[in-house]
C-alpha cells in the first residue's frame, strides 16, 4: 500500500482551500477549443464530495438559463486552474442531493457565521 | 526479439496523463531480475532466457534447487520463469530493471486470474438470469443441456464448474510511467491476478 500512497501523493495538489458541501465555489477550468486553450469560469454550490485520495471528486450545481446544471470534477485535476471558495454554507448534510428537487427561494443555502 | 520482466501486482490507482486526463493504472513492482539460465538453439533447440525474481533465504530452498544457484554463484531467487526469444546478448548473472520499458510503449501482461471457485452458468458463461417473480421457478439454473434424441450431452456444453485461477494474457496495455527509483511500472488498465500475485511483463525489443 505504501507504494500506491506515495504515487497518489505525487499526483495530489496541495494548493486547494478547505471546503465542504454547501459552500459556493468558483472554478476556472482549462478548456481546449480548436487547438487553443482558454479558461472557463464555473460557479456553483458544492453538493457532494466523493471518494478519497487522488480519486476524490466534487459535484458543483448551478442554474444556467433556468436549467439546473451539475458538473463533476476530479478534485486534484490539473485542469482546474484556480479554485476559490466564495461563500461558506451552513448545512447539516454531507450530500445535498435534495437541492435537485428545489428551485428559486427554496434552493437557497444559509451562510455560515 | 522480446524483452520481459517479472513483477508483483501492488494494486490500482488513478493518475493524470500529459493531456491532464484522469487515467486508471495498475501499479506493478517489477524487477530487478537476474538471468539465471540460458537456452540456446544448439543445445536446447530453442532460444530463451530464464529470469529469477525476488531474493529468498538459502534455507528455504532444497538442495537440487540450490544446485543451479551454486553453479553460477548467484543469490537464490524465489521465482524462476523462462522467456522465449529473448535478446541473446544477455549473460548469466546480468541484471534487468524496469528501465527496459519506456513510457507510451505497448506491452502484454501475463498472470494468473483470481480464482472464483465452483461457479454457476450466470457468472461463468454470462448467461441470463430467469425472472425472479411471477411464480417463476427458473432463476439461475443452466436450462436445457440438449435434445432428447441425441441421448447424450455434446462436448463443450456450457456447465457450472471451476472458474478463474488460470493463466491469462492481456494484450495492448500501455506503459504510462516507469519509475526506476522505486522499481515500479504503471500500466494503463487492469491486469490479471490478485494483489501480490506474480505477473510477467512482455514487450517487443526494437
Amino acid at each position: 500500500m505504501n507504494i500506491i500512497d506515495n504515487i497518489d501523493k505525487e499526483n495530489m495538489r496541495d494548493d486547494l482551500p478547505e471546503f465542504i458541501a454547501g459552500d459556493t465555489v468558483s472554478l476556472r477550468i482549462k478548456v481546449v477549443e480548436g487547438g487553443k486553450e482558454r479558461l472557463q469560469q464555473y460557479e456553483g454550490v458544492v453538493i457532494s464530495r466523493k471518494g478519497g485520495g487522488v480519486s476524490e471528486t466534487l459535484t458543483v450545481r448551478k442554474f444556467s438559463h433556468g436549467v439546473g446544471v451539475e458538473r463533476i470534477f476530479p478534485l486534484h485535476s490539473p485542469k482546474i486552474a484556480s479554485f476559490k471558495v466564495i461563500r461558506k454554507g451552513d448545512v447539516s448534510r454531507a450530500k445535498l442531493y435534495y437541492l435537485r428537487e428545489r428551485k428559486g427561494k427554496k434552493a437557497r443555502i444559509k451562510e455560515k457565521r | 526479439m522480446a524483452k520481459g520482466l517479472l513483477g508483483k501486482k501492488v494494486g490500482m490507482t488513478q493518475i493524470f496523463d500529459e493531456k491532464e486526463n484522469m487515467v486508471p493504472v495498475t501499479v506493478i513492482e517489477a524487477g530487478p531480475c537476474v538471468v539465471t539460465e540460458k537456452r540456446t538453439e544448439e543445445k536446447d533447440g530453442y532460444q530463451a532466457v530464464q529470469l529469477g525474481f525476488e531474493d529468498i533465504k538459502e534455507n528455504k530452498l532444497n538442495k537440487p534447487k540450490m544446485g543451479q544457484f551454486n553453479k553460477y554463484e548467484l543469490k537464490p531467487k524465489k521465482y524462476l520463469v523462462e522467456f522465449r526469444d529473448f535478446a541473446s546478448d544477455l549473460e548469466i548473472g546480468d541484471e534487468i530493471t524496469v528501465d527496459i520499458f519506456e513510457e507510451g510503449e505497448i506491452i502484454k501482461v501475463k498472470g494468473v486470474s483470481k480464482g472464483k471457485g465452483f461457479s454457476g452458468n450466470i457468472k461463468r458463461w454470462n448467461q441470463k438470469i430467469g425472472p425472479k417473480t411471477h411464480g417463476s421457478h427458473f432463476h439461475r439454473a443452466p436450462g436445457s443441456i440438449g435434445a432428447v434424441d441425441a441421448s447424450r450431452v455434446f462436448k463443450g456444453q456450457k456447465m457450472p464448474g471451476r472458474m478463474g485461477n488460470e493463466k491469462t494474457t492481456i494484450h495492448n496495455l500501455m506503459v504510462m510511467k516507469v519509475d526506476s527509483e522505486r522499481g515500479v511500472v504503471l500500466i494503463k488498465g487492469s491486469v490479471p491476478g490478485a494483489k501480490k500475485s506474480l505477473v510477467r511483463l512482455i514487450g517487443l525489443e526494437k
